[in-house]
């Protein structure tokens, strides 16, 4: 087989559970944002714009929306012969089998995967991200550098960096030191979790780390920190842009309420880096003679007959007359009511708020209001700010659990 | 269904269409908003499981070849069958529409004899409208016709022309007509046919031989004695694409809930070409109202009672009226459109303005500056 460059590892098992109910069912890089996507089609549209045309996705935590929704590829360009994607859950040998254990175990358990391609560097992304990031570029940085390993950084505020991986660079860009969430910050040179690595060498690290007994089997706590000690060639890749990790519901709330501004950070309609998703088959959106749409992004198929402002709307959600909507997320075809009110809170997929609910309240002191997919909430229905209504919890709200 | 095979004929030409077919064929014609006439076709045929299909094509085919490519977005990617390309052997489509689609049939018969169904649909290529194609079917199978001809019933005072029918109390066709302005009958055939293979096969060759030119008027419309032509009434709705009014109005149709519902839902989804575009973007600016927005277009200005396709941009302080405006198209700031069809990648600079009657919309054709 032609040796590749490059190839990519994924790795999508992570749960987000800071992200509570919204990831009772599907992995966090399953999540949806910005009104079409999944936050994994980020990464993957990286991937396909930078040339890398072969990309491993890791999965583990209840992988069957992402395993079905990813299928073979060809929504992102990347079904191809010789490559494309491959879904690579944890699998059973002779020896028995065993989940991922950590971020670099799933790499070394998938060894024989990468070994295929014969690939001279290997990139390491998470798909838990959202940005928009030309890897090819990273990989020439990578190659005239000589790097054994190159990381993607990004400045964070002085502030956050205690929240980040923080690298501590020469004036070169030469990484000399690594802290994970650092009390102390010397820098504001935060990890994005996008690595490139000579193959060989991440290879040696695998091996080795496998055999470390209190290992976590972590790349930002053991393989960074072990290659720094054996004084490999460790560089720092600067990415200016927008990069975000929606790891709780304020973050994901706030994360499309971005896409909202005039000229929001991450281009969505940027024509040579257009955002892959698989697309639902609906007609154009429906706008009534009563709707009233202020500051909004709405996907195909939604019908609106109400009012809706700084709010993100999803594939083919019906938003009756006299409902009024604000700085909300509404996922693919939920059903609002007439004369609902629903504020700063994100309703999941399926659900039918009937008519006359209550729901949220906006303002920057108030939490948002959460509730999940395939819910039914009945007329007159009145939830508070910040609460988490879920499939499990629905009937202490009166609402009903909607079977799929 | 895997009896049947499926025949698109996109070798008419409607030269009362203007502008908007001069770079492409009817069937490549942009219409309700994200969609190419060719889409409705195939998705009913790939809804109703028909998974051989051949399109028949004019030489300006780039547009229509193009878009649907190898048939992926309707599921035809298939070892055996899938979707076929039948362009035209000859080279002046003027020479072609003179002498009819029955020569290019000939050209393509060994596509057809080729082909293991046993039954055929011939699909006009200016029809667009939702419909389980299995009832059609099922009804030609169980009448014992020769020919099964699908017709809808219309109101008698619409002067345009037709291609009627008459059919007995047993819904056999007793007469026809084709392009008519003799309303005769309210029973107006859609363009929508299905036969054996081998009575098609024989059609085409009779004709051919005897230097006829025409499917319909001399595969049909002579032979209304010869063979057991039935008559299938069908009472959706459908578009008509064969005149600018036309095109407008159904445009304008689905501005309404039950209509917009019925085409795009009805039997089934209806499938085109993936352009990946993102959501609709509306600004504090914007007032929308009775209209249907596809994705990727961002208003900054007015828009009532129109249509826009994907990726389309509406300036701040631009207003937009009883419009259709197709893919990429800009409207700049200030600028005014009232009854106005603007073909793809259109530019309106800021403050222009154009006016159109409700009776005849103004065109403005690909890539155009105004």
């Amino acid at each position: 087989m032609i040796r590749k460059e490059c190839i990519a590892m994924l790795l999508a098992g992570g749960q987000g559970s800071r992200l509570g109910v919204i990831t009772k069912k599907l992995a966090k890089p399953a999540v949806p944002f910005g009104g079409k996507y999944r936050i994994i089609d980020f990464t993957l549209s990286n991937c396909s714009h930078s040339g890398i045309d072969t990309v491993g996705v890791m999965t583990q935590y209840k992988p069957l929306v992402l395993n079905s929704y990813i299928g073979v590829g060809s929504h992102w360009d990347l079904n191809r012969k010789n490559g494309g994607v491959t879904v690579l859950p944890p699998y059973v040998r002779e020896s028995g089998g065993e989940w991922y254990k950590g971020t670099a175990n799933a790499v070394f358990q998938n060894i024989e995967f990468i070994e295929q391609y014969n690939p001279e560097n290997v990139l390491i992304v998470s798909g838990d991200h959202i940005y928009k990031m030309d890897y090819s570029r990273m990989l020439d940085f990578h190659k005239e550098r000589d790097a054994d390993l190159t990381i993607a950084v990004i400045e964070v505020l002085w502030n956050e960096a205690y929240r980040f991986g923080i690298m501590n660079t020469n004036s070169e860009g030469r990484i000399e030191e690594f802290d994970e969430k650092p009390e102390n910050p010397k820098n504001n040179l935060a990890s994005m979790g996008v690595y490139i690595f000579k193959w060989q060498a991440l290879k040696e690290q695998l091996l080795k780390d496998e055999h470390e007994a209190y290992s976590q089997h972590d790349f930002g706590i053991n393989i960074i920190p072990a290659m720094l000690y054996e004084k490999k060639e460790l560089w720092a890749y600067p990415f200016e842009g927008y990069w975000k990790d929606v790891g709780t519901v304020d973050s994901l709330w706030r994360a499309n309420m971005d896409l909202l501004e005039e000229t929001p950070k991450l281009d969505l309609y940027d024509d040579g880096w257009r955002i892959y998703s698989v697309n639902p088959t609906k007609p154009p959106q429906y706008i009534a003679a009563t709707a009233v749409v202020k500051n909004a992004l709405i996907d195909e198929g939604c019908q609106v007959y109400g009012e809706i402002e700084r709010t993100v709307l999803f594939p083919g959600v019906i938003v009756e007359k006299n409902a009024r909507i604000l700085d909300s997320v509404i996922h693919a075809n939920a059903q609002i009511g007439q004369n609902v009110s629903i504020q700063k809170s994100i309703i999941g997929e399926e659900t039918i708020i009937e008519d006359g609910c209550k729901i949220g309240e906006s303002g920057e002191d108030k939490k948002v209001t959460v509730i999940t997919g395939s819910v039914m909430v009945p007329s007159g229905t009145v939830i508070e700010s910040g609460t988490v209504l879920s499939f499990e919890n629905c009937h202490k709200f009166s609402c009903i659990a909607l079977d799929k | 269904m895997k009896d049947v095979m499926a025949i698109i004929n996109d070798t008419a030409h409607k030269q009362s269409l203007k502008e908007l077919t001069f770079h492409r064929s009817l069937s490549a014609m942009p219409t309700a908003g994200r969609y190419r006439i060719v889409d409705f076709a195939l998705s009913n045929m790939a809804n109703s499981k028909i998974r051989n299909i051949g399109i028949l094509t004019q030489s300006k085919n780039r547009s229509l070849i193009d878009h649907v490519r190898a048939g992926e977005e309707w599921d035809l990617i298939s070892k055996r069958a899938g979707l076929f390309i039948l362009p035209p052997m000859r080279m002046s489509d003027n020479f072609l529409s003179e002498e009819g689609d029955i020569y290019t049939y000939y050209e393509h018969l060994d596509y057809i004899k080729r082909s293991r169904q046993k039954q055929v649909i011939i699909y006009a290529n200016d029809i667009v409208c939702n419909i389980n194609l299995s009832e059609f079917v099922d009804f030609h199978k169980n009448s014992g016709a020769d020919i099964t001809v699908l017709y809808t019933l219309r109101d008698k005072k619409y002067r345009e022309k037709h291609t009627l029918i008459e059919t007995d109390d047993k819904e056999q066709v007793i007469d026809m007509a084709i392009n008519t302005e003799n309303a005769f009958s309210n029973k107006e055939a859609l363009g929508i046919y299905i036969m054996d293979k081998k009575i098609l096969i024989e059609i085409i060759e009779n004709c051919h031989a005897r230097g006829l030119g025409s499917l319909e008027m001399d595969g049909f419309v002579k032979n209304i004695n010869k063979y057991k032509i039935m008559g299938f009434k069908w009472l959706g709705y459908y578009m008509r694409i064969n005149s600018i009014r036309n095109f407008f109005n159904h445009n304008m149709d689905l501005l309404n809930p039950d209509i917009w519902k019925e085409l795009f839902f009805k039997s089934g989804l209806i499938y085109t070409k993936v352009r990946n575009e993102p959501p609709a973007k509306y600004t504090n600016n914007s007032k929308v109202s009775n209209s249907l927005i596809a994705n990727g277009c961002v208003i900054e200005g007015t828009v009532e009672n129109s249509v826009l396709f994907r990726g389309v941009k509406i300036c701040k302080g631009a207003t937009v009226r009883n419009s259709i405006i197709m893919q990429m198209g800009i409207i700049g700031e200030r600028a005014s459109l009232r009854y106005a069809i603007l073909d793809k990648q259109a530019i309106v600079f800021a403050g222009k303005q154009l006016r159109g009657d409700k009776h005849y919309p103004v065109i403005v054709e690909k890539k155009a500056r105004i």
